[in-house]
């Protein structure tokens, strides 16, 4: 099948394409130099943006935990529902929308790629389950392994290249994607009710620091050859004074970074940039996060915006959701993962008039427009942490307009505006950068090379904007670019058109992708190691790895480790 | 003012978010026939269910005024989310009744579902009859109840009435269920008669004011003192003596019981603590 989208302005950073009038052509679901017009079926795209399909490096759409919170919300159900129609199935919910709902949402505006992190390594076929589910984009998940006791016992000893390699098999058995790290430590003292407060307290039994387990697991990533880098949530993340805690992991692995290759990802850094002794005097540490990463190359952010509305918090980083139970006495949800990591569910309603709430939404806006080099930040919620995904086009919004930025700022907290920096920026992200932020650069720092571009020979995934760029300016027409990205004008994923204007044509398939990790000495499975499983966990090792079978639709990625 | 007859007896559940003075308003007979209804899965008309009736007295009518005569204990969310106006139902009326109504008028001369009520914000409901479970309390899961508004009741109510509650007054000249003031956050519950068991269980904040028999009060609350008399509303005032009970300690709360100390001597043990 062949398509032709004809005179789009083409945003394409990753090949220096900035608004031009070009046409795009595709054949069997990859771009090629040109197609048969007559034979093509032909898109018209003129006088409208045409992108790569949207990237998500961070968003919490499968697995045991997600769903845990769709049980735990049916109110956040009752209000938000679909009807099938005669091309996709019913679905509800708003802040945790049902698997097939999140395709066809996250395909209405023009996203095609997205990325779940923190899946428990033993909740892996849960979160297979859920993903094959998912339709409509292309999919991968990161195994938690910050805080998994093979990691922790191996670092310990100082043996890195053993690690590397029980990385490699546990990357492989469980169809991951990148190595998650949350709260390093943290969730294996609060095994033991307790927490780490500094990236050199002491885990206890293992007694190995913080900084050892990133920068171990740093070490690993390069042996293995990665195509991500680490993904770190940091510790004392949501507590005001972590911005000092997020700056010393991102200074912990300054050494290990080669090039300009980035050696690590801070996941969600808004939570993890709050200056200040308590809650009243909390303020925003962005500034200080942004002066690091411009002066850096070995770092990448997201942002981890906060969107006003009622959501649902989820992570893997157990004590931090007690302590949000504690803090807001909603009902909630805490769970210790056997050898490998906590979690924990509290919802939550960010308010205009809090002056903490409001903070942070300006705290997030502030990280993305005070980093300088775009390809260094990309915009998400951590959905459904900060808002739900479906918030993007606010977002885009605010970076695109100051006065969109206002309008909002007029309507919040008055002591969180006076400390807000956002008043004093200027810069407004022109399309060019709304394309880096959104997709190419999460396509760039994810290493997917046939994702969020559209040069020749990449994946057939487009998405079109009903905006001109000619015609309007998006710092004064916000409210247009808003509805734009709320609807693609058509988005096609694999060489197909699957959704226009908001409507979805075909219910297609998305990809789970994984890594096959190639080690010249593969971990075998010992008496030992089946004896360890028997004694750490409470399921046999024949039940633990995801076969390939397991997945649906799959694409492997082979990768040649150096150990 | 308009009036709706049943047309049948219905035999599945019918949701009418569309019998509201708010939808009403403005619409002459034709368009009022013509609204869509669910009746079990099925789409229809209003004139597929009911007669309408329409009898303008006075020419300028200010506010829309909605009759429904007969059973219509199958149809669900009459008046639902309504702001201003009066809607009198003469028979027994389905589930949430008066869900999230921010202003107006409910009465209802019959016997009414669960959910009546249902996390409104404001205006009165008004039942001549007995109510089922969830009086005032939010949809499952949600902890935003009753946020305002009046609620009384001149027959028994079910379990949990008044859950979750945040501001208003619900009044009950009759029996209440278990778990009266579930996690109540504030406002106030008067019940004239008997009161079964875990009455303000988990309540952080609010009152409520028990004038019969109570089966017991939880262990959690502790008695505070005997007060005379308590007020419920301007011009409305119980005369005691009542126990005053604090509580929910489970939950740190400042919820306030007042139990009559004539109708349960059975509590006279507590008056050891004094």
């Amino acid at each position: 099948m062949e398509l032709l989208v004809k005179n789009g302005f083409v945003y394409d950073p990753i090949n220096d394409v900035n608004g031009e009038k070009m046409d795009i052509a595709i054949r069997d679901g990859k771009i090629v130099e040109k197609v048969d017009e007559n034979g093509a079926r032909i898109v018209d795209a003129s006088g409208m943006v045409v992108m790569p399909g949207g990237v998500d490096i961070h968003c919490h759409i499968a697995g045991s935990e997600v769903n845990t919170g769709r049980l735990l919300r049916p109110e956040d159900h009752f209000r938000d529902f679909e009807r099938k129609t005669s091309n996709t199935r019913s679905g509800v919910g708003r802040s945790i929308p049902s698997t097939f709902t999140t395709g066809y949402r996250y395909a209405r505006m023009g996203y095609t790629t997205i990325m779940n992190p923190s899946m428990p390594p033993l909740e892996a076929k849960h979160t297979h389950e859920e993903l094959n589910d998912t339709p409509m984009v292309d999919k991968a998940t990161y195994p938690l392994l910050g805080d998994w006791w093979f990691v922790l016992e191996y670092l310990k000893d100082g043996k890195v290249e053993e690690c590397a390699r029980y990385v490699a098999w546990m990357m492989t058995t469980t169809k991951g994607y990148a190595i998650k790290i949350v709260n390093p430590g943290g969730l294996e003292a609060w095994g033991s009710g307790r927490n780490v407060s500094s990236i050199d307290d002491h885990v206890p039994y293992f007694g190995i620091t913080p900084r050892e387990i990133v920068r171990g697991l740093c070490k690993v990533n390069k042996l293995l050859n990665l195509p991500h880098t680490i993904h770190v949530h940091t510790n004392n993340l949501g507590k005001p004074g972590n911005y000092l805690t997020a700056l010393d992991t991102m200074k912990c692995v300054e050494d290990l970074a080669s090039e300009d290759n980035p050696a690590i990802h801070i996941t969600h850094c808004q939570f993890s940039a709050f200056k200040g002794s308590d809650w009243r005097t909390v303020e925003s540490g962005a500034e200080e996060i942004a002066k690091y990463v411009n002066n850096h190359s070995h770092v990448t952010l997201d942002m981890g915006q906060v969107i006003f509305t009622d959501t649902t918090t989820m992570t893997a980083d157990g004590p931090f959701q007690y302590n949000l139970y504690e803090l807001t006495g909603n009902k909630w949800v805490n769970h210790d993962v056997e050898t490998e990591t906590s979690s924990g569910i509290v919802p939550f309603h960010y308010r205009r008039k809090s002056y903490v709430h409001a903070i942070q939404w300006s705290i997030g806006l502030e990280l993305a427009l005070l980093t300088k080099d775009s390809w260094k930040i990309f915009m998400t919620t951590d959905h459904p942490n900060g808002g739900p995904f479906t918030s993007y086009p606010r977002i885009i919004a605010w970076l695109m307009s100051r006065k969109a930025r206002e309008a909002t700022l007029k309507r919040i907290n008055p002591r969180a505006r006076s400390k807000s920096l956002l008043p004093s920026i200027d810069r407004e992200l022109d399309l060019d950068e709304i394309a880096i932020v959104t997709r190419a650069g999460q396509a760039k720092a994810l290493g997917l090379r046939e994702k969020g571009h559209l040069g020749i020979g990449a994946d057939a995934d487009v998405a079109i904007y009903d905006i001109n760029p000619e015609t309007t300016d998006p710092s004064k027409k916000y409210k247009t670019v808003r509805r734009a990205f709320r609807k693609a004008a058509c988005t096609i994923k694999g060489g197909k058109i699957v959704a226009k204007n908001g409507e979805i044509l075909k219910h297609v398939e998305g990809a789970t992708m994984w890594l096959d990790v190639q080690v010249s000495d593969p971990v075998e499975i010992t008496n030992e190691m089946k004896r360890r499983f028997r004694e750490y966990w409470t399921v046999e090792y024949e039940n633990y790895p995801v076969t390939e079978n397991y997945l649906e639709v799959f694409h492997p990625i082979t990768v040649k480790a150096d150990v | 003012m308009i009036d709706l007859h049943p047309l049948r007896k219905f035999r599945v559940p019918i949701i009418a978010e569309c019998i509201s003075p708010d939808i009403f308003q403005g619409k002459n007979r034709k368009e009022i026939e013509g609204l869509k209804i669910w009746e079990g899965n099925k789409q229809k008309r209003l004139r597929e269910l009911f007669k309408v009736e329409e009898n303008r007295k006075e020419q300028q009518q200010e506010e829309t005024t909605i009759t429904i005569h007969g059973d219509v204990s199958k149809v669900r969310r009459v008046g639902a989310y309504m702001t201003h106006g009066e809607l009198s139902i003469n028979g027994n009326v389905g589930m949430h009744v008066g869900e999230e109504m921010k202003g107006g008028k409910i009465t209802v001369h019959g016997n009414v579902g669960g959910w009546a009520g249902s996390a409104m914000k404001g205006g009165t409901i008004e039942i001549h009859g007995n109510v089922s479970h969830y009086l005032a309390a939010p949809y499952r899961g949600s902890s935003k109840g009753m946020h305002g508004g009046r609620i009384i009741v001149y027959g028994n109510v079910g379990n949990e009435a008044g859950a979750y509650m945040r501001k208003g007054l619900i009044k009950i000249y009759g029996d209440a269920g278990q778990f009266a003031g579930l996690r109540m956050h504030s406002g106030t519950i008067y019940i004239q008669k008997d009161c079964e068991a875990r009455v303000g269980a988990s309540m952080t904040g609010g009152k409520i004011i028990m004038g019969g028999f109570v089966e017991s009060v939880l262990p959690t609350f502790t008695i505070e003192s005997i007060k005379e008399k308590v007020k419920i509303e301007e011009n409305e005032i119980v005369k005691g003596p009542l126990y005053l009970f604090l509580g929910d300690l489970t939950e740190n709360g400042k919820g306030r019981l007042f139990v009559s100390r004539e109708k349960n001597p059975q509590l006279s043990n507590y008056e050891r603590l004094l």
